[in-house]
């Protein structure tokens, strides 16, 4: 058994290369793990975790590429051959041979009508990335994270100045012209537009708008740090106005995390003096909703609803499927009745923030404030984010868990091992998981928690526990992944889903709360 | 001057400038994107490409 570490100085790779190529080596003959990524601490510290890291590894620096090996010396040689033909590899598994602009200037003189950017290179580079983009005249949507907000001010001021998007920093999702852009849907097109500075947030309000059988017109994000007093809604207000003078749009969705309260009144006054069409407001977790109706928008109290709402409004309620209040408490007792004494905690592992963000909400009524590394006070902040304790939801998402390696939509690898620690605690009753589908996700995330909750239901029964899984799936039946085919695939292992992230959060909340009520310990 | 609202309603044609699933996504939908060869500037010391973006202009 060996274990053999190259360094490459100054060799970049993007992280979802990368993570094929990982996958790709792990599972070659004679290898018994495998690591190729770049040398950010976060990935060092996965390293340690597993064995991995040695002084070359640990001596790296976020320039350089790390390839790290264990196995037969054999398999080692073998794996370290075949990397290069890997890694020249495009993500579509074909040998990149198309023309590849290294500039944008370049790009444009090959294709004079680019129009619109999609930037996602490390944190550090992205602004000169963006401003060029910008300065050439393109929308931007802004993937990556580990931007300045000083940064971000400074995008959105010349965009703004200009009559241009800059979607982000940290934006995840957009729609288009009908075009899924970063992590999107396939959803139909309709007359209701979305303006929203909560990636997870507007992908679970547009499947659930398009499962109520309307359709989007223009989905615009702004970021998430867009409503803070910094940057004043700049690119809320931008899509606001653009969605008030869009023929297409009749109705407009807003939603955000909690706003600065000043930049909260700017957008709701901004409401009242220009929008003339109909405007669904859901500040998840904040805003009076007497101040929203005031300026004549109507309020949404989950994502959930707000889907609801505009639906209504534009001609089609109810079709996606939702869970009667007593449903859910019948269900929750007889799920509680089968916990042991000693289960008593809610895990949530999830990728997407603002569904971390709702679900820390709503259990809130039921358990009280829940620790996280994104929590809703500051006391509750876990000290290693990595390590939940007690009630815990865990955004898997957030900047600490991304510098150098996917989002936790496209790579399981790190929620995997979560669920398997989690899973295994004798103290959680249950876990709660989001699956988000769509363009820019992992090919099949329900499949890969299929299997690993058919095997930890099996060794929390021999061990006299009953391990309760809880899901939503956030995605619809176009999407590459089918919505129902996940769904059934997590069904069938006896992961309990539920029709929305709101529905999922309210039932585990009970189960949790009748686990540790004094009408079960009678 | 130029609005946001110029850009509906038009074909978009997309430079994509980083993870390369999101220009796989698109092409597999018929939407025209590029993918740009991007690489850190200067072994990625960020004052070095400073320096050489002004050199460069």
């Amino acid at each position: 058994m060996v274990l053999k570490t190259v360094i490459r100085r100054g060799e970049y790779y993007d992280s979802g290369r990368l993570m094929i190529v990982t996958r790709t080596i792990s599972k070659l003959e004679g290898i018994i793990d495998a690591a190729v990524q770049m040398g950010t601490a976060l990935n060092k510290e996965a390293l340690k975790r597993t064995g991995l890291l040695d002084k070359d590894s640990e001596g790296a620096s976020v320039d350089d590429l790390m390839i790290s090996m264990k196995g037969t010396g054999e398999g080692v040689e073998s794996a370290l051959v075949q990397l290069d033909a890997l890694l020249n590899q495009s993500s579509s598994g074909l040998q990149d041979s198309e023309y590849r602009p290294k500039t944008i200037d370049s790009a444009l003189k090959a294709e004079p009508g680019l129009n619109f950017a999609i930037i996602s290179v490390p944190g550090r580079f992205a602004k000169n990335e963006a401003m060029k983009a910008l300065q050439k005249g393109m929308h931007v949507l802004l993937f990556s994270d580990n931007v300045s907000i000083e940064e971000e001010k400074e995008l959105k001021t010349f965009a703004v100045s200009h009559g241009l998007l800059l979607m982000g920093p940290d934006c995840g999702t957009a729609i288009i012209n009908n075009v899924p852009l970063g992590f999107a849907n396939k959803v139909r097109q309709g007359n209701i537009g979305v303006v929203g500075a909560a990636g997870t947030g507007m992908q679970e309000v547009m499947t659930l708008i398009h499962k109520h059988g309307a359709g989007i017109s223009q989905a615009i994000g702004t970021g998430g740090r867009d409503l803070s007093v910094t940057i004043g809604g700049a690119m809320m207000l931008q899509g606001l106005k653009a969605l008030n003078s869009d023929k297409n749009t009749d109705i407009i969705v807003v939603i955000s995390k909690p706003p600065a309260p000043e930049v909260s009144d700017k957008i709701l006054q901004f409401i009242k003096d220009e929008c003339r069409k109909t405007i669904v407001v859901n500040f998840v977790g904040g805003g009076r909703p007497e101040s929203i109706e005031a300026c004549g928008a109507i309020s949404a109290s989950t994502l959930e609803e707000a889907a609801l709402r505009a639906s209504e409004l534009a001609g089609h309620a109810n079709g996606a499927p939702r869970m009667a209040e007593e449903d859910l408490d019948r269900i929750a007792r007889d799920e509680a009745k089968r916990l042991n004494a000693g289960q008593k905690y809610l895990r949530g592992l999830y990728s997407g923030g603002t569904l971390c963000y709702e679900s820390m909400l709503i259990v809130r009524d039921f358990v009280g404030d829940v620790y996280s590394n994104t929590p809703l006070n500051k006391q509750m902040k876990l000290l290693d984010s990595a390590a939940p304790c007690k009630h815990t939801c865990l955004d898997l998402g957030d900047d600490e868990f991304t510098a150098g390696r996917a989002h936790p939509m496209l790579d399981t690898t790190l929620r995997e091992q979560l669920f398997e620690h989690e899973a295994s605690d004798p103290n959680v009753a249950v876990i709660l998981l989001d699956i988000v589908i769509g363009y820019g996700s992992h090919s099949d995330p329900a499949g890969v928690f299929a299997d690993l909750v058919r095997k930890h239901k099996e060794n929390a029964r021999r061990e006299g526990r009953h391990l309760i899984v809880i899901s939503s799936v956030c995605g619809t039946e176009e999407d590459p992944q089918n919505s129902l085919t996940q769904e059934r695939k997590l069904q069938e292992t006896g992961v309990i889903v539920m029709p929305s992230n709101a529905a999922a959060a309210r039932l585990a909340g009970k189960i949790v709360s009748y686990a540790n009520s004094e009408e079960r310990r009678l | 001057m130029n609005t946001v609202n110029d850009i509906f309603g038009k074909q978009l044609k997309i430079l994509n400038i980083g993870l390369e699933q999101f220009a796989d996504d698109l092409t597999s939908q018929g939407i025209p994107c590029i993918q740009l060869d991007w690489r850190p500037p200067a072994q990625g010391d960020p004052e070095a490409a400073d320096l050489l973006s002004l050199l460069l202009e």
